[in-house]
């Protein structure tokens, strides 16, 4: 499987991170996302007419679409899969909202940032309310005791808040969370997004 | 104190991006850039054309009345070299901090991990440090390190050797041990533009030997070592950079560090700088 990839893009670390944890091995095609703008260029339109990024391909199977590609990965996988349709469509929502905000402030994208800011913020609020429910029923992740797609697809947004100026101070029940998900055996890093550190009591 | 800090160039685009006019900052003031047939005009607000300079695949302006030329990397125009815009990304920190964090090599193995540095590695062993009179700049040299992936064309650790430059207030350039090529150095910058004092956009820039990683890679493993540091600099406080001893205490390894912000103190540059004692 060949995966057209920007190193920086929430999206294409999603597709990255599945399969890292699901042990299957990714060919990485980089793509000059920025500043160069490849995944417009003609050669990349053939295979995406959208233009957008991550691009997977499976032999003659070709996905734009990153949902597809968690469902895709996972196809033959059934501890990775749920109750996943509402988180897949709220974490396209996180894509339009914390992942413009982080767009616009690191790369300078135009968008309306209060409202990308205040939408996504309304966002991890909801998130945080039902992970919290999830706790109290002593679940730690989105649709159950394991994690599936829906945790995958909601991650890297959430996690990268802070470099679209929102703050995940608040949210303990959102930091659990992606700490339980950091801790995963496989789990593979991105710029913003950090490996744990080995925990040790102090002497 | 007389401030010099407009008196100096500074990057504001890309020179391969003229279709896209941009709306930047300078020194907390807007200016425009477009293309016509000319090349590239640099507006103010109020309509005032900036004086422009096409160097290292951007474009360079001034706000004051530098009484110098933009300095020179002579050994980016040898041969054979894959010149890289690597784009800029924008970091709220003082474009002091920026450049201060690029000279530094301690952070590598905890930051950079398994890429640039790792444990248990983390030793700086004493390198020289020197503000060269007659250039006016900061170099160190002698610096080594121990490096997991220290370019996209290494494999497997080596001791990686150093040289840093800062050759104007908010632009850095790194010489590094080239894998490919003992003899040469691979050439990495980090060109600031300050946005306010407290915001800033950077631009790096390579001219490296790599006949085996396509453009799209150069950039992104450059881009991919940048953000990792980016959440540091949004973190560090105070978000000026102090130019006095105060709070903050240098070790042996940030004798660079401690060069540059002296450096700036002599050539009267407080732009983004913390002047009191904190």
């Amino acid at each position: 499987m060949i995966l057209y990839d920007y190193v920086l893009s929430a999206s294409c670390y999603k597709i990255r991170l599945m399969a890292a944890l699901s042990g299957q091995k990714l060919e990485l095609q980089a793509v000059n996302f920025h500043p160069a703008r490849e995944h417009k260029s003609p050669e990349m339109l053939k295979l995406n007419p959208g233009g957008t990024l991550p691009i997977l391909r499976d032999e003659d199977l070709i996905m734009t679409d990153s949902s597809d590609m968690l469902r895709h990965l996972t196809r033959n996988l059934p501890e990775w899969q749920g109750d996943d349709d509402g988180w897949l469509d709220f974490a396209r929502t996180l894509n339009e909202t914390l992942g413009m905000a982080r767009l616009h402030d690191v790369l300078g994208f135009e968008v309306d940032i209060d409202a990308a800011r205040k939408r996504g913020v309304h966002l991890l609020r909801l998130l945080e309310a039902h992970l919290t429910e999830q706790r109290f029923d002593g679940m730690i992740f989105l649709t159950g005791d394991t994690p599936t797609i829906a945790d995958i697809a909601c991650f890297p947004n959430t996690a990268l808040a802070p470099d679209g100026g929102v703050s995940l101070d608040v949210y303990p029940s959102i930091r659990l969370w992606m700490r339980a998900l950091r801790s995963l055996p496989g789990f593979i890093e991105m710029p913003g997004i950090h490996r744990l550190h080995e925990l040790e009591a102090a002497e | 104190m007389s401030d010099s800090s407009k008196d100096h160039w500074y990057p504001v685009g890309l020179l391969s991006d003229i279709y896209t006019p941009r709306q930047t900052l300078l020194f907390d003031q807007e200016i425009s850039l477009t293309h016509d047939d000319t090349g590239f005009v640099v507006k103010k607000s109020g309509g005032v054309s900036l004086p422009t300079i096409e160097r290292f695949g951007h474009l360079w302006t001034s706000l004051g009345q530098p009484d110098h030329d933009l300095f020179v990397i002579p050994e980016a125009d040898t041969p054979g070299r894959h010149l890289v815009d690597v784009g800029s990304v924008k970091v709220k920190c003082s474009p002091l901090r920026a450049v201060e964090n690029f000279l530094d090599i301690a952070h590598f193995p905890f930051i950079h991990t398994d890429i640039l540095g790792a444990e248990p590695h983390t030793e700086v062993d004493r390198y020289k440090v020197e503000i060269r009179e007659g250039v006016n700049e900061v170099w160190a040299t002698k610096v080594k390190f121990f490096q997991p992936q220290a370019a996209k064309s290494a494999e497997g650790g080596i001791i990686t050797e150093y040289m840093y430059r800062v050759p104007a207030p908010t632009c850095a350039v790194l010489y590094k041990t080239c894998p490919p090529r003992p003899k040469e150095w691979d050439i990495i910058t980090l060109f600031v533009q300050p946005l306010t004092e407290e915001w800033c956009e950077v631009w790096p820039w390579m001219a490296l030997y790599d006949d085996d990683s396509t453009m799209a890679e150069m950039v992104s493993f450059q881009q991919l070592i940048f953000m990792q540091d980016r959440s540091i600099l949004e973190n560090q406080i105070p978000l000026k950079l102090p130019l006095d001893p105060g709070m903050e205490t240098p070790t042996q390894a940030d004798m660079t560090s401690v060069a540059y912000r002296r450096w700036l103190k002599r050539i009267g540059y407080s732009y983004g700088a913390q002047m009191v004692a904190a």
